[in-house]
């Protein structure tokens, strides 16, 4: 599996070349959220709003409202947590085609509780008129601008920025509210999220050998979440449903299948990976994952109960699928927060 | 009437005075017929819209039915709804725009559209009834309403924006805030002037409603904000003090706009201006209603004499 760096700074400079309607404001974390490329490129696009975030998400709706574009780029906690009221009815309200990145999604950071938007989702389905979007390789970040900008309407993406895995062939664009089907099958359905799918990945390839048939199905489009694979992949599974997702377990991926699921009335057993209704805290991510439950391991777990089959998989069963996407640590040490 | 009187009350000053005391008139006939209304804001502001309306800003006609329709819906699925800006005509690059901050001045901008021919009195008469866009605290569907601004402090935000994309196109017009004083509680109104500051958006000329009182009581005692020139000053701004019921006053502050510096003018006001029955129930005026027989028949009185037929035949 390829790595790939910086995808986001160099995408939206290409990407952005002949829109001259999409400008770019910064929260004052120009270079940890990518974006020094886009300023260096267009320095008449960006603007500097400083470290006021009410005012930014105001001042976006009312540039918006003029038929520009803004694109703010700050950490996820400081697009919903603190100016959430003036996302509401300075951009939800009125619907005006603002684009939210919000980086540093659940426990991606070593940041700790300031830093990790663990809730976001959860807060921000409640929001109408919103359209929420989830990033989870390379090429999801590389081809998430198109439908973005296709959205008539607001639009928050969870991003990834650093140093991310290609998990998706890079002609395989992300698609508005179509899941992409990585696998298929009819003992388990998996559905995962950003981070998790790739770590989910991880887990199924040890799974097929061991002989399980899993539909997992990695999810982008987490609002409006209407794409017919998800009932269709839950309707024919045997054991049960897993959802995954790097968030807690409240309000996010997994409720959203819930609701899905108790609609048709499909009654089959649901287990939900994630935060367990707790905040995290301040360290690596490979550390927070295995600490919280959001690992390869957790759904190894979650399979077997689920299936009633002690698999005999073990860590270092997964050691080797891990060590191919694993980041180096320099490349971790450098991201600023 | 002699010519010479005739002449008078031709001049702006004279227009702006007596829609000023329509608004009042307006506002108050709507307290009583209603049980209970946001008076006091339109008394204060009265002499502040009437003199923006008739002497400051640079409008077009209205785009709007004068009697406005049912509301059609809320924003959402690819549909904008927001229609209340018609009001004060086209949003093309040399006319100004009028921004409202504290929605809960609703019924004072709607008197003031009726005022200055811009709705139906039929308009008001919608006030606050079920299905109709003449919303108790207005949103962007509401007559002269271009923003949805009443939750506080977003509105001038939101001028800044539109500020800056004037700037960035290189339109003439100017974009007016209008602002109550309690906003300037709010973080996000100084995070708003600094950045309008920073931007050096001199096309931002706000007129702040300075009257000294908010729901629990006078500001003062609620949450200080003095000294609001000074604040401003500090913060980039141009400050200006005027006395909110003298429309020279008004008018002229416009005079003291500074290259690169948003322009706050600050209009210290009386919440009982023109209705001195009031003056007693000070500083709780934030919603007024008429409890007692005698409080509504002093009321109906005072609202008799205020009528435009009475103040002719005083005239006379």
């Amino acid at each position: 599996m390829e790595r790939c760096s910086r995808v986001h700074a160099r995408n939206l400079v290409r990407w952005a070349k002949d829109k001259p309607e999409v400008i770019v404001f910064s929260g004052d974390l120009t270079g940890s959220v990518e974006i020094t490329e886009f300023r260096d490129a267009y320095p008449d696009r960006f603007f500097s709003l400083g470290m006021a975030e009410q005012n930014m998400l105001s001042w976006a709706g009312g540039m918006a409202r003029e038929g520009f574009t803004p694109f703010l780029h700050t950490f996820a906690v400081f697009l919903y947590r603190r100016p959430y009221d003036q996302l509401a009815m300075s951009v939800a309200y009125p619907n005006l085609p603002v684009r939210l990145f919000g980086f540093l999604p659940g426990i991606t950071t070593p940041g700790g509780v300031t830093h990790q938007a663990i809730e976001d989702i959860s807060v921000l389905r409640g929001l109408p008129n919103l359209t929420i979007f989830e990033v989870g390789d390379a090429t999801d970040v590389e081809t998430m601008l198109d439908v973005v900008q296709g959205v008539n309407g607001p639009v928050y993406v969870r991003m990834l920025r650093g140093d991310i895995p290609r998990l998706f062939p890079q002609d395989a664009p992300l698609v508005f509210n179509r899941a992409r089907v990585l696998s298929e099958g009819t003992d388990i359905t998996l559905l995962s999220t950003g981070i998790c799918t790739e770590e989910a990945m991880r887990a199924t390839q040890v799974l097929r050998e061991k002989g399980l048939s899993i539909q997992h199905l990695h999810v982008s489009t987490l609002k409006p979440f209407t794409d017919p694979q998800v009932i269709e992949s839950v309707r024919k599974t045997r054991y049960g449903v897993i959802t995954m997702e790097n968030h807690t377990v409240i309000g996010g991926l997994g409720t959203a299948v819930a609701e899905v699921m108790a609609e048709n009335a499909v009654g089959k057993t649901l287990r939900r990976i994630g935060l367990k209704d707790m905040f995290a805290h301040g360290s690596s991510k490979q550390y927070l994952m295995k600490k919280y439950g959001l690992d390869a391991m957790a759904l190894i777990y979650d399979i077997e109960d689920l299936t009633g089959k002690n698999l005999g998989i073990s860590e270092d069963d997964l050691a080797a699928v891990r060590l191919e996407t694993q980041s180096s640590i320099g490349a971790s040490q450098l991201e600023a927060l | 009437m002699h010519a010479a009187e005739i002449e008078q009350d031709t001049t702006w000053q004279n227009v702006a005075k007596t829609r000023a005391q329509g608004i009042r008139r307006r506002t108050l006939a709507l307290t009583l017929e209603r049980n209970g209304c946001y008076l006091s804001q339109a008394l204060s502001s009265a002499e502040i819209l009437a003199t923006l309306y008739t002497q400051v800003l640079n409008l077009g006609e209205s785009l709007a039915p004068a009697v406005p329709p049912p509301l059609k819906g809320v924003p959402g699925h690819g549909v904008h709804f927001g229609e209340g800006a018609n009001y004060n005509g086209a949003r093309t690059a040399s006319y100004d725009r009028f921004l409202i901050s504290p929605a809960h001045y609703a019924v004072a901008i709607y008197a003031a559209l009726v005022e200055t021919g811009r709705m139906d009195p039929a308009g008001l008469e919608q006030f606050n009834t079920d299905g109709s866009t003449v919303e108790m605290i207005g949103a962007e569907h509401s007559p002269g309403f271009e923003l949805t601004t009443g939750s506080f402090g977003q509105a001038v935000s939101q001028a800044g924006g539109i500020a800056l994309a004037r700037k960035v196109r290189g339109e003439p017009g100017r974009v007016f805030v209008f602002m109550s004083d309690g906003e300037l509680e709010e973080g996000q109104t100084w995070e708003a002037v600094q950045a309008l500051a920073f931007y050096e958006l001199d096309n931002v000329i706000v007129y702040v409603d300075v009257n000294g009182q908010q729901v629990d009581g006078l500001t003062k005692d609620v949450m200080n904000i003095e000294p609001i020139d000074a604040r401003l000053t500090g913060f980039g701004a141009t400050a200006l003090k005027v006395d909110g019921h003298d429309v020279d006053a008004l008018a002229n502050a416009i005079n003291h706009k500074e290259t690169g510096k948003p322009l706050f003018v600050l209009c210290y006001t009386n919440p009982a201006e023109g209705i001195p029955m009031l003056e007693a129930r000070k500083p709780h005026l934030h919603f007024v209603r008429f409890k007692t027989d005698a409080e509504l028949a002093e009321a109906e009185a005072f609202l008799a004499s205020m009528n435009p037929a009475s103040m002719n035949q005083k005239g006379a």
